[in-house]
């Protein structure tokens, strides 16, 4: 976001109303109750069930916001270093988050005529999370990366 | 998602939040603030990319939006409120009505006919009595033209068509007119605007007049243009028009919000595109 | 509802041969997610766009599965490299069983 942060007090806006604005905003999100609510262990759960062999990290790259401008709707680019040729390419990619309702956000299947290994999206996010890429080569080996976003719906956002 | 509204524990929530900032007392606040010299919309006026996105010290909402969220729109392909002006385009043809006409009857091909038309809306409309905004007139179009029923506010078919509208104008400056008839409606969205409301007793002017650029939370306040509107929003996750931005402003001060194409809003939205008049249309934009 | 829901795909007309080239997709759709509740508090149920498969000349090429996770009016883009001149076909399908086309032309000179 912004590289200014200042306080709002100087221009006007008290601080009670400021704050009061703050905490309207970014409070909601963590008092909704979800049920079947994923954790990084049932994300992890998810990524084995997926995946048979065990991931290493390396090769993915997930790029997306730090932070967030709004949780319903976060661009995510992930890329996997390959060839892409008949015989080494990337067979499929999954993608699971730690904090949402469900660990399951999507899994691409790739083939050698795809040229390059990269796929973009937009997801929602409930709270601040990490987002897990597995990346399953024709090889059989799998890897991995991770990445947090933060997710804060702070200030009148209306 | 799912957002549970409890007044109750959102005030205790505000409370805590309250208590924690009081014990670290803004220090951080203060150094930043000296860092850019005061002016946070410095960053902004010093960008060449923004120059297209400014008229003068006016500021498009784009400027203040993260670079993601600008690629969606820069690109029409990626930018789903083109979704909106698809649907607006089949509507434009679309013959509904006892007189059976469709928009293209009269208007005929509205990349020529309605090139530059939403850029002076709001304005006054001698058959209300009052302003009419691009949804008013095209539902007044209906009702006397066409005689076909009023279209719903915020209804797939009235956004598509305000979209298609308004999208002939996109890169031509908003000029609207508050002279003349318009003037004591054009007063009262000003009133509007200045008007401390709601539970927390803020005015439009005191976030968007008198704080543009500064954050509230992790997020930058803007100047509050409309040149950008009707907008795909992200957190809305769908295309959506000014009142209803409007009115999710008015509930985040606790604010009884109007109901969408009121007088209220209409004239607010006279006053709100003044503000701006001289910036571009980015109808339709993506806004966060 | 399905006549509301359309399909965009972006692809360019003309490649070099073996060019990679980058495909973009967008559908409307609400991507119902089973969590949110209407105003009566019953849940609204579920309904998304669960796949995309593409083919080119009738050979699958590329597929996505999707969760609840997926913001609404779903986006997605991928690349293709360019072997011969064909027939990109796109198929999304809803939850309720609905399928949606696309199909686009490639010449690779």
């Amino acid at each position: 976001m912004t590289a200014s942060s200042q306080s709002l007090n100087r221009r006007g806006l008290s601080r009670r109303q400021a704050v009061a604005a703050l905490g309207l905003g970014s409070v909601v999100v963590t008092l909704v109750p979800l049920s079947a609510e994923a954790t990084p262990e049932s994300a992890k759960k998810m990524l084995g069930d997926l995946v048979k062999a065990a991931p290493k990290a390396g090769k993915v790259q997930i790029k997306t916001q730090e932070i967030a401008e709004n949780g319903n709707t976060v661009p995510v680019t992930i890329s996997v270093e390959s060839p892409m040729t008949d015989k080494d390419y990337v067979k499929e990619i999954h993608v699971v988050s730690d904090k949402n309702p469900q660990p399951g956000v999507a899994s691409f299947m790739l083939t050698p005529a795809n040229g390059k290994a990269e796929v973009q999206f937009r997801m929602r996010m409930a709270e601040t999370q990490n987002v897990i890429a597995v990346a399953v080569m024709s090889d059989g080996s799998a890897w991995t990366a991770a990445r947090e976003v933060k997710v804060t719906i702070g200030g009148c956002g209306g | 998602m799912p957002r549970l509204r409890s007044p109750l524990l959102t005030a205790a929530a505000a409370l805590a939040v309250l208590g924690s900032l009081a014990a670290c007392d803004g220090d951080k606040s203060k150094s930043a603030a000296m860092a850019d010299s005061g002016d946070p919309l410095a960053q902004y006026r010093a960008n060449p990319k923004y120059k297209a996105f400014m008229a003068g010290e006016k500021m498009s909402g784009y400027v203040f939006a993260s670079p993601e969220t600008q690629a969606m729109q820069d690109d029409d392909f990626e930018n789903p409120g083109m979704l909106a002006v698809q649907d607006g385009e089949e509507e434009w043809s679309k013959v509904e009505g006892a007189a059976g006409k469709s928009c293209a009857s009269c208007h005929q091909d509205a990349a020529k006919s309605m090139k530059g038309v939403a850029v002076s809306y709001p304005k006054f409309e001698p058959k209300r009595g009052k302003l009419a905004n691009i949804e008013h007139r095209i539902n007044l179009c209906r009702t006397e033209h066409m005689k076909a029923p009023e279209l719903k506010w915020e209804s797939k078919p009235l956004l598509g068509l305000t979209a298609y509208v308004e999208h002939q104008s996109r890169g031509l400056p908003i000029s609207v007119k508050v002279d003349g008839p318009a003037a004591p409606f054009f007063e009262e969205g000003k009133k509007f605007y200045y008007t401390r409301r709601g539970q927390m007793d803020i005015a439009c002017a005191q976030c968007h007049e008198q704080n543009p650029g500064m954050n509230i939370g992790v997020e930058n306040l803007s100047q509050g243009q409309s040149n950008g509107y009707p907008t795909y929003r992200l957190k809305w996750q769908s295309f959506g028009s000014l009142h209803r931005r409007f009115e999710g402003c008015n509930q985040e001060v606790r604010a009884e919000p109007y109901p969408r194409g009121s007088d209220e809003y209409t004239n607010l939205e006279l006053y709100v595109a003044w503000r701006g008049n001289g910036l571009k249309s980015e109808a339709p934009s993506v806004r966060r | 509802m399905a006549a509301d829901i359309k399909p965009r795909i972006r692809v360019p007309q003309t490649a070099k041969k073996d060019e990679i080239i980058e495909i973009k997709t967008l559908i409307s759709h609400p991507m119902e997610s089973g969590q949110r509740k209407d105003s009566q508090g019953k849940i609204i149920p579920r309904k998304i766009i669960n796949k995309m498969t593409v083919a080119f000349n009738g050979k699958p090429v590329f597929e996505a599965k999707l969760e609840p996770s997926i913001s609404a009016n779903p986006y997605l883009s991928f690349f293709l490299k360019c072997s011969a001149s064909g027939n990109l076909d796109f198929t999304w399908t809803d939850d309720d069983g609905s399928v949606y086309k696309a199909t686009q032309a490639i010449t690779v000179a």
